[in-house]
């Protein structure tokens, strides 16, 4: 990822779109500082979190931000879950480390953390382990766990790719619906523009490790300014239209190890200008609170060249 | 020419015991299911996990035997088929996989997995068998030194284009597409949504989609069938079954699946619970218990299969 800024506040949920390989992930792991090491590094920029820069933080205090204030729920909870711990165990570990609780308070907090995702008997569920959950049933143990310490933000990375579309249904609803309660700001991991539709407020879309256009989520799908995000909108099939034929974006994504001088999405961009080979486009305000990076924008070459 | 299911049912034994294998119960994965599909026809299959669908799809492509029911080709059952009936049907039912990173042997060369299908004594020369590779490849756009390439020098669209050249060489009428496009990434989906709809109008081919997704289903499927815990809730002309579902089910799912633009968030119909367990399906209406319209013989008579409207067959005490 390359130059990648956003403000996120209380109880918003920004959702973060693109491809695989586009960096959403990496992003995420950015945040809480996570990215494996030495295979990536973080050479520049700043996270703040109310305030404070979390990459001036040592490790010892990351580990108590990571869980308390920022927590992460990932893809796949089969995974993301230990089999061979209990779901109470591993629901308790995390409530004892940062809340300090002992004993019936922390049992209290353990259900209460349950009962928020509204899993049933919670009580004879504790002594469960993840195999005994069915898909829909996992994310939402993984998202207690996740929510069980009220944190600040809350990284959702593609939470509903691996479960059906009526559980995902499901699992939207209880999140917004959680979210609202605890005031908790998300962000959301996903290829998916239906989910975006659905429940974001605002959308950063993403494309070879930047930023190529944000914006509130209405902004964004009524007046997409990035060349990419119209042809994403546009080559979707729609459930509630039918489309005689798909516009389609041509090409491959780029390979990051080797990318172009100028834009990355050139290559494959029906709007390309010779200056699209050459510089990286600048980011460009289009309305208040929407920005692109491209050069088709009105603005960007008086902007490039002051 | 037609492929025709009817009353298929697959059961797969639950078993226990190590070395005394006993029967404890039936996974009933399909049960009693019926569809057909015709010449130059999309049947789209809808459904979530534990559905059925891949089990039809594999009882389409005799990878697996029914345990009860026929499946007609040509009019003539699979179970009475000889030797030559066999080659017949495997040269006219091909197949598509969801994953082309598993679905492409890594250690072949391009050419020999687009040749595979070939019959072994289907007469034809080896430059003749390069024919129809460069043939079949060209048809889904690759390009023309792909046959001495292996599989990881593509990337994942090419791969699928790839495992579509493949289900192409033997001249197939229908092709079973499981989730053809649930593994590759969305800009690249269109491309091959495209190209499976191009190569259609092209060749006369019928498909069967089978996919959870019902917005590539909706766009590449002419009638509908959706699944639920291995039966049919409701069959139709596919336009007709997105503008008005009839079964409860249909109506869920279709609202479940989000539509692409914000202001299109609507009231969502939200099933509680989740989908049966196949070896206790419950007694009725399979899908009485998360049904937000049941009526009280839903628990206990299973509601019948029947034509509610013209071409249209669900199976609902609601109608």
């Amino acid at each position: 990822m390359d130059g990648v800024s956003f403000t996120l506040h209380a109880g918003e949920t920004l959702a973060l779109v693109g491809e695989s390989g586009s960096g959403k992930s990496v992003t995420c792991l950015s945040l809480v500082r996570l990215v494996p090491e030495p295979a990536g590094r973080i050479v520049g920029g700043r996270v703040l979190l109310e305030g404070e820069d979390l990459l001036q933080k040592s490790s010892a205090e990351m580990r108590r931000v990571r869980g308390k204030k920022i927590a992460m729920v990932l893809q796949d909870p089969l995974t993301s879950l230990n089999p061979a711990l209990t779901i109470g165990t591993q629901v308790r570990e995390v409530v004892r480390l940062h809340q300090g609780l002992r004993g019936t308070p922390l049992r209290e907090r353990v259900l209460e953390a349950l009962r928020r995702l509204r899993i049933p008997a919670p009580e004879t569920r504790l002594r469960h382990y993840s195999h005994q959950f069915s898909g829909g049933m996992r994310q939402r143990v993984s998202s207690a766990i996740a929510l069980s310490c009220t944190p600040r933000l809350l990284i959702a990375d593609e939470p509903t790719t691996a479960l059906d579309v009526t559980i995902q249904a499901q699992y939207l609803e209880l999140l917004k619906e959680v979210q609202a309660s605890a005031g908790v700001a998300v962000i959301l991991v996903t290829h998916d523009f239906g989910i975006v539709a659905a429940i974001a407020d605002r959308v950063a879309v993403m494309y070879a490790g930047r930023i190529v256009e944000m914006g509130s989520t209405l902004q964004v799908f009524d007046n997409p300014s990035h060349p990419y995000t119209r042809a994403l909108l546009r080559c979707l099939p729609d459930v509630g239209l039918k489309r005689e034929q798909l516009v389609e974006i041509g090409g491959q994504p780029p390979d990051l190890a080797r990318l172009p001088q100028g834009c990355p999405f050139a290559p494959r961009c029906p709007e390309r200008q010779p200056i699209c080979d050459e510089t990286y486009p600048p980011t460009v305000p289009v309305a208040s609170g929407h920005i692109a990076s491209c050069w088709a924008v009105p603005g960007a070459k008086a902007r490039a060249s002051p | 020419m037609k492929l025709e299911a009817i009353g298929l049912k697959k059961y797969f034994p639950v078993t226990s015991g190590f070395s005394v294998r006993r029967t404890r119960g039936w996974v009933k994965a399909l049960d009693g299911v019926s569809v057909q599909v015709a010449e130059g026809e999309t049947l789209g299959i809808v459904g979530e996990s534990g559905s059925g669908k891949t089990t039809l799809a594999k009882l389409f492509l005799l990878l697996e035997r029914p345990t009860a029911g026929s499946l007609l080709f040509d009019g003539k059952a699979v179970a009475d088929f000889g030797r030559d009936d066999f080659v017949r049907y495997r040269r006219a039912v091909q197949a598509v996989f969801q994953d082309p990173y598993s679905s492409l042997n890594p250690r072949m060369r391009v050419g020999q997995i687009v040749a595979e299908p070939l019959p072994r004594d289907s007469g034809m020369s080896r430059p003749m068998v390069a024919q129809r590779v460069a043939e079949v490849l060209q048809l889904v756009g690759l390009p023309r030194e792909s046959p001495a390439l292996y599989p990881h020098e593509f990337s994942g669209g090419q791969r699928q284009r790839i495992a579509i050249a493949r289900a192409l060489v033997t001249y197939p009428k229908f092709i079973i597409l499981d989730e053809p496009v649930s593994a590759l990434d969305v800009s690249i989906r269109a491309q091959i949504l495209n190209l499976l709809k191009h190569l259609q109008e092209k060749l006369g081919l019928a498909y069967v989609i089978i996919s959870h997704d019902l917005a590539a289903a909706r766009y590449l499927a002419t009638r509908l069938a959706v699944m639920y815990a291995g039966k049919l809730v409701e069959t139709g002309e596919c336009d007709a079954v997105y503008a008005e579902p009839l079964h409860p089910y249909t109506e869920a799912l279709l609202s479940a699946a989000l539509p692409l633009h914000p202001s299109a968030r609507r009231q969502r119909i939200v099933l509680a619970g989740e989908v049966p367990n196949p070896v206790s399906p419950p007694s009725g209406c399979r899908f009485h218990p998360r049904c937000p319209r049941v009526l009280p013989q839903c628990s206990s008579q299973e509601p019948e299969w029947r034509a509610v409207r013209p071409d249209r067959f669900t199976a609902c005490h609601l109608y």
